[in-house]
């Protein structure tokens, strides 16, 4: 199997997920208005889910991703609120997720810990910093053009396809690519992940790698944050409880190694296409919520154990 | 043991092995690194099943399945890593598996009764059964293990190089306990390459050599020359291509380096058109040595000086001042194996691959393609995983990450360890060809044939500390283990 057919295997998953539920549901799974929603769902989870697959391709791991997303929110709509220019308020949340980036990569390497203990002990230092920052309320902001971000896009700027915000994501999503795929920076985080000590013996600065490995997930994590932002028009710190759970998993699904070394951007986003068709075609088929958790979980399971048992074949 | 055999694949490890050994009795096992000695122990211990031969206990055929088997038999091994769960207390340890219960209920005080009594047994009831394993010193989880093995009865006790990571009073110690044993009837096979170890523990010796047995028996019958005889007796065949070069310039200075632990004092000069050998004991510090002048551990005392630069320095830096290692470990250090042969060519200098910071595919492949030819690496193309190649092609790919890099000084820490004939002839010439274009190549190896057949001067380590280099003209496998083995 080649590499090409490898990174198939997601795409194909994701082609049958929508076939089945464009059958079972003709004329109202598959349309563009429907096609449109769903982008506008899994924007947030995919933006994230980029600097997921950075960290999890440098053998490491980040749980705090959903409490850095609230705190995004929170940061933004405190900031616009005090009169701030949206240009400004971005720009500063964007700083404020990189300085969590170096505090959990600092850390990581300073402290010599697993990055699964410094981010779980991130994902409830930085929930409540959202918490309190916001007065344990909802942050209520102006509105300014970033909320038109994540807004099914009205009939004068149909010419754009997609909401800018998704326009956005894919953006990063070319960039983390090259990144990853392309840069000495991305051969030294592959490199990292898949053995550390051999990274080390060629000269790589494995402390730096992984601070900037966190530093660039954290800043991506923070436009995850203002995407939410402008999907729910406030900044909430209870918001995306859970969701560092389906960033994971629409990493690995995408092909990603949890032990490290392998990482694939364009199998990230169709791993969090993936997530976000099956909770939609689920609604659209009137299942209960129960029923779509379970089949979320089963496709996870399958999704990596596919990906086991095509590797082995080699 | 009679005519033990075993074969992994083609490459017979023992090829007929004779052994025996009588209660109340010391044996000495001897080799070389690579002669058997762990293949055998593993056979002993049931890990591994032997092809051919037969084995004999109290004159009853044995034949462990596994090493529970072996142990239910009577058969223990006490292996160079102890095998204690650490955070558990000695008592909890020797009676690891074999607790006495009541109701499923472990007997906190017959257990803590039963490890005093197998301590009392060794003479060290002055361990407590209550101390946890974490803080003993290794000396004394060393007695911990054998008293696991004395608690439930066996009467064979196999130690694997039980002194090579004691202190010199801890074995003065282990020779007092091993005497005990010996006086209670136990029959002790020790296993050791330090000749003063093997004649003060040992009442007999046998040796091997290649996976059979070659000679042994009473230690005071026997003089050091005919157990080294013994141990090196091989014919240096014509596996070592040399063509004629002198020595430049001098590219690597090392006076007086000690590191973390080992080595404790090191001191050479590499000159470009040479190949440095150093010669040694596992353990003795060779490692370590190269690891500290290369930068991964650390340097305590001493300088190291490359061509007009003093200092220590990172990877980063030696691998910019044209120096290259080689690790030991291919798998564990040397590649990330499932990363593609271009990615571990590259890996150290990836610059040059593409415009300001960018790696381009296509590039990276060449530039890796230009050895694959050359070094005869067997792949599919360049993007395969350095997993799916045999050992030889990995050290070949670890090997060729130094001429991508275009180094002047190539370290190589046991660059043949574990690769195939084909491989290592082709690793020889290499070194050969690269001395003769005038780089300098320091090459630690355990293969005495090997530092004869591809070096120039070779230097020996013993416990931490690096003897003169001499020509190979003026040295023999007698006298180099002889060196490693601190016996002049």
């Amino acid at each position: 199997m080649t590499p090409w057919q490898r990174r198939l295997g997601p795409l194909a998953g994701l082609g049958l997920v929508v076939l089945l539920f464009a059958v079972l549901r003709p004329g109202q799974f598959a349309t563009s208005g429907n096609l449109e929603i769903m982008l506008l769902q899994t924007a947030v989870v995919a933006t994230a889910a980029l600097g997921m697959t950075l960290v999890i391709a440098s053998g490491g791991i980040d749980l705090s991703v959903g409490a850095q997303i609230a705190l995004a929110t929170v940061t933004l709509a405190t900031l616009l609120a005090r009169g701030w220019s949206p240009a400004a308020a971005l720009l500063a949340t964007i700083a404020g997720g990189a300085a969590c980036g170096c505090l959990i990569g600092g850390l990581v390497t300073g402290l010599r810990l697993p990055p699964f203990i410094v981010t779980l002990g991130m994902w409830g230092g930085l929930r409540g910093l959202a918490k309190g920052l916001s007065g344990e309320t909802m942050v209520v902001a102006p509105t300014t053009w970033l909320n038109d971000l994540l807004t099914a896009l009205p009939p004068d700027r149909r010419w754009l396809l997609v909401p800018s915000g998704v326009w956005l994501t894919l953006l990063l999503a070319v960039a983390v690519a090259v990144l990853l795929q392309a840069t000495r920076l991305g051969r030294h985080i592959l490199a990292t992940g898949s053995n550390e000590s051999t990274a080390r013996l060629c000269g790589v600065s494995v402390d730096r790698t992984k601070l900037t490995v966190y530093a660039l997930a954290s800043a991506l994590a923070a436009v995850a944050g203002i995407l939410q932002y402008a999907y729910l028009t406030v900044g909430d710190p209870t918001t995306a409880l859970g969701m560092e759970l389906d960033i994971i998993a629409a990493v690995v699904i995408g092909g990603a190694s949890l032990s490290g070394g392998r990482g694939s951007v364009a199998g990230t986003l169709v791993g969090a296409m993936i997530m976000t068709a099956v909770a939609n075609g689920c609604t659209k088929l009137d299942l209960p919520n129960w029923v779509q958790e379970i089949v979320t979980g089963v496709i996870i399971v399958s999704a990596v154990a596919l990906d086991r048992f095509r590797r082995d074949d080699e | 043991m009679r005519g033990v055999r075993k074969s992994f694949g083609a490459t017979a490890a023992l090829a007929g092995v004779d052994l025996r050994v009588a209660g109340g009795e010391v044996l000495a096992l001897v080799g070389e690194n690579g002669a058997g000695k762990s293949t055998l122990m593993k056979v002993l211990a049931g890990v591994v099943r032997p092809d051919a031969g037969a084995m004999l206990l109290d004159g009853r055929p044995y034949e462990p399945r596994s090493p529970r088997d072996a142990r239910a038999a009577g058969v223990a091994m006490i292996h160079q890593e102890l095998a204690l769960a650490p955070h558990l207390t000695v008592a909890d340890n020797i009676l690891l598996g074999v607790e006495p219960t009541r109701a499923g209920f472990i007997r906190a005080a017959a257990s803590r009764e039963a490890a005093r009594a197998a301590l009392g047994q060794l003479g060290r009831a002055d361990i407590s059964p209550d101390a946890v394993v974490a803080g003993l010193s290794i000396a004394d989880r060393q007695v911990v293990e054998i008293a696991r093995a004395v608690a439930v009865g066996c009467r064979v006790l196999v130690l694997d190089e039980p002194t090579s990571s004691l202190t010199s009073e801890d074995v003065r110690h282990l020779e007092a306990l091993v005497k005990r044993l010996r006086g209670q009837g136990h029959a002790i096979v020790f296993i050791s390459h330090v000749l003063e170890e093997v004649r003060s523990f040992a009442d007999r010796v046998t040796v091997i050599r290649d996976g059979a047995t070659v000679g042994g028996g009473a230690v005071g019958a026997l003089s050091n020359a005919q157990i080294v005889e013994w141990m090196v007796g091989r014919a240096v065949t014509e596996l070592y291509p040399r063509s004629p070069r002198t020595p430049g310039a001098a590219v690597l200075e090392i006076s007086g380096v000690a590191g973390q632990r080992l080595p404790e004092s090191a001191s050479l000069v590499l000159h470009r058109g040479e190949v440095l050998g150093i010669a040694g004991l596992v353990g003795a510090g060779r490692t370590e040595l190269v690891r500290a002048v290369f930068g991964l551990d650390p340097v305590r005392r001493g300088t190291v000086r490359v061509a007009a630069e003093t200092g220590t320095a990172a990877p980063a830096r030696r691998w910019a001042q044209g120096v290259g290692m080689v690790s030991e470990d291919r798998k564990a250090e040397g590649l990330a194996l499932n990363l593609s042969i271009a990615d571990n060519l590259t890996l150290s200098r990836l610059s040059g691959l593409g415009p300001a910071g960018l790696v381009l595919a296509g590039r990276q492949a060449a530039a890796s393609q230009r050895w694959i030819e050359p070094l005869q690496i067997k792949c599919r193309d360049v993007s395969q995983p350095v997993a799916a190649l045999s050992g030889g092609n990995q050290q070949k790919v670890a090997v060729a990450r130094l001429l991508h890099h275009d180094v002047d000084v190539l370290l190589l820490d046991e660059p043949t360890r574990g690769i195939d004939v084909g491989a290592k002839a082709r690793i020889y010439a290499l070194i050969d060809e690269l001395a003769t274009q005038g780089r300098a190549i320091l090459l630690v190896s355990s293969h005495v044939p090997e530092l004869l057949g591809v070096c120039d001067r070779v230097a020996v380590m013993c416990r931490g500390r690096l003897g003169p280099a001499r020509l190979v003209g003026e040295i023999d496998e007698h006298s180099l283990m002889q060196e490693a083995i601190g016996h002049e």
